[in-house]
């Protein structure tokens, strides 16, 4: 049989634009770094209140979506579905990248970025963060020696077939930290909740997916790649599932709230009179996150149009960002339950819903960590034979179901 | 450049967790220095102490603010109102919902026994010393927040901007989170009070008792004993020592 080619992406134009966009991009994010380091957090938009801000979301977006786009090369090596091999090089290749990328965001918002070696060196072993410190290094070395068992010239199938396994079960154990640094706060009515690790291994597979699908497709457009109707169709299918998946995890943990009348005014908030984060929730989340890319990827003539399954991917991805906000914003900003019974005030904003404007370098800082992913990404395509390009009818891969 | 910086970084701490009576000192800048009291800390933390405050909130008068004040002077913090602000100490304004009853209280750092904050520090900045204050060691706290994050008392802050005019007895730096140390460099030198709870008792209200928990004689223990008091959130099982009657 016809054995899979790979390629570099090839020189043009529009790759070079893309190179230089993103630069530009990198440079933004490097200027808010500067700035919020030099002034401190006074810059931003955070407070003593909302202590984590945007830049968390753009930071916990990429992680989610690091391990989520390692599910395609998972799918492949681990579950065996020879029609997701092609893409397991791409797939690890965004897994490391983005995994960089979210960690940028990450440790450069730090108050002390100087001291990111005392983070590396120091370790408290109680604390799921030091966890996910060392769950997050080792997923970039696991993840790097499988890409290497993928591309190396002599095929090595136990080498292949055991980093993949042991790559697949440290990315749930990674999202279930990340989960974790949410629902072992016992302090908030928000979080406190062992359904975060699952419901974020749920959002990691769904956000992971959407943007899997997306950066292959601006790689496709860059001119290389081959991202075939049977491929897209098939990955279009497995995004139904993964959202409805999360939407069934935060229908749990919401009914779960409500059942609870400790619970009652937080569900309240975030449901009814919480206003931005209400709104976001039901609107960014629910409909535009959810809802409007489950209608798109069902309906039976329009979900195997290419536009039509890149207009899901990016409501995924839009949804993702709102559910992100009105889970880690909105967490926050419903205040502490102290004294339960009372009407509390005070001079530290006890007792009210707290406020959070976020500033410019916020998106600056987050964004210049997702440019950072992309071009780790673009200049792994550039350099390294990660891109498949003759897939054909001999390997079982059919153009003929692509529609415009 | 980095590794020099950590070794000073882990003498630091080192000091600060064993030393004796050192007093360090560190040039921040021309001019500026920061001087670590260290107070003797460790010679003094005794595990056989557990030191607490009693709050009685019938005795706390509404309008008073005196140990917020006291604390602001004696640590060198100012909240001029603005969300990135410092607070220490702050006093909370109760109205129970289905009694109408109104009470006042200060709220500082409940120096748990279990503290959710050293738990989640990634670094092991939050440290709980041997007679049972809770601190951060500004020398390894990387800013990530977390302990605010996890503290159910909201009792930390994070310093947003660089700060002037410290006092020497209370280092505090940008981009690290600081609260209530229950006044250490005054217990360690032998002050045997907090500035709040002096400064309730020289205002006349008398509401906050300070004293060594494991002591049943002490003042505090006493009061403890004759009268009925409550943690705060004591459904997490944290152990305060910080307790509040009257509420």
């Amino acid at each position: 049989m016809e054995r899979i080619k790979y390629s570099e992406l090839s020189s043009g134009t529009k790759l070079w634009w893309a190179a230089a966009i993103l630069t530009i991009i990198m440079a933004i994010g490097a200027f808010a770094v500067f700035k919020i380091e030099h002034y401190g957090h006074i810059v931003t938009g955070m407070n003593n209140q909302i202590v984590w801000g945007v830049p968390h979301i753009f930071a916990i977006f990429l992680i989610l979506s690091a391990s989520g786009a390692l599910n395609i090369a998972s799918i492949g090596s681990v579950f065996g579905k020879q029609e997701y091999k092609p893409l397991a090089r791409l797939s690890s290749l965004m897994a490391i990248s983005l995994l960089i990328g979210g960690l940028a965001i990450l440790v450069l918002d730090l108050g002390r970025v100087d001291r990111l070696i005392i983070a590396m060196t120091t370790y408290n072993f109680k604390s799921i963060f030091a966890w996910n410190v060392l769950l997050y290094t080792g997923f970039l070395g696991i993840v790097a020696i499988y890409l290497y068992a993928q591309m190396v010239r002599k095929e090595q199938p136990f080498l292949l077939k055991s980093t993949a396994l042991i790559a697949f079960l440290w990315r749930l154990i990674l999202t279930t930290g990340t989960g974790s640094i949410f629902g072992w706060l016992v302090a908030r009515s928000a979080y406190d909740a062992a359904i975060m690790a699952p419901m974020f291994i749920a959002m990691s597979f769904s956000f992971g997916l959407a943007v899997f699908m997306l950066i292959f497709f601006g790689i496709s457009a860059l001119g290389s790649g081959q991202y075939t109707a049977q491929m897209r169709i098939r990955q279009a299918r497995l995004l139904v599932i993964f959202v409805g998946v999360v939407l069934y995890f935060t229908l749990i943990s919401h009914l779960t709230n409500l059942y609870l009348a400790e619970h009652g005014g937080y569900e309240r908030f975030i449901l009814l009179d919480g206003g931005i984060y209400s709104f976001l929730f039901w609107v960014g989340h629910i409909f535009i996150g959810s809802i409007l890319p489950l209608i798109l990827l069902l309906h039976p003539r329009l979900n195997i149009r290419k536009g039509i399954i890149i207009l899901a991917a990016i409501l995924v991805v839009l949804g993702g960002f709102t559910q992100l906000y009105v889970i880690i914003i909105g967490g926050q900003a419903y205040p502490l339950e102290i004294f339960p019974g009372y009407e509390v005030s005070s001079s530290f904003s006890d007792g009210i819903i707290n406020k959070y404007t976020p500033s410019y370098l916020e998106f600056m800082l987050g964004m210049g960590g997702v440019g950072l992913a992309l071009f780790i990404i673009l200049l792994g395509v550039k350099i390294l034979r990660i891109l498949p390009v003759n897939l054909s009818k001999n390997l079982g891969y059919e153009n003929k179901l692509d529609v415009k | 450049m980095t590794d020099k910086s950590t070794n000073r970084a882990d003498i630091q701490r080192r000091n600060f967790l064993k030393s004796g009576a050192l007093l360090m000192s560190f040039s921040l800048a021309s001019g500026v220095n920061l001087m670590i009291m260290n107070s003797g800390a460790n010679a003094q933390a005794n595990a056989k102490i557990r030191w607490g405050l009693l709050i009685d909130a019938n005795k706390c008068s509404p309008e008073c603010d005196a140990c917020i004040r006291a604390c602001a002077n004696e640590h060198g913090w100012e909240n001029n109102g603005k969300l990135t602000d410092p607070q220490w100490i702050r006093k909370v304004k109760l109205k129970n919902k289905q009694t109408g009853r109104e009470v006042s209280l200060p709220l500082m750092c409940q120096h748990c026994e279990f503290p959710p904050c050293v738990d989640v520090c990634p670094t092991g900045a939050s440290f709980k010393r041997k007679d049972g204050i809770v601190l951060v060691d500004r020398h390894i706290c990387i800013g990530c927040r977390y302990c605010m994050m996890a503290c159910p008392y909201k009792a930390r802050s994070f310093v947003h901007e660089k700060i002037n005019n410290q006092k020497t007895t209370t280092p505090r730096g940008k981009g690290t989170v600081e609260a209530c140390n229950l006044c250490v460099h005054k217990l360690d030198r032998g002050d045997g009070i907090t500035a709040c709870a002096q400064a309730c008792e020289n205002s006349g209200n008398g509401a906050i008792i300070f004293g060594n928990l494991n002591d049943k004689n002490s003042k505090i223990s006493r009061a403890l004993a004759n009268y009925p008091s409550v943690e705060l959130r004591d459904d997490l099982g944290l152990n305060l020592a910080v307790r509040y009657q009257n509420i």
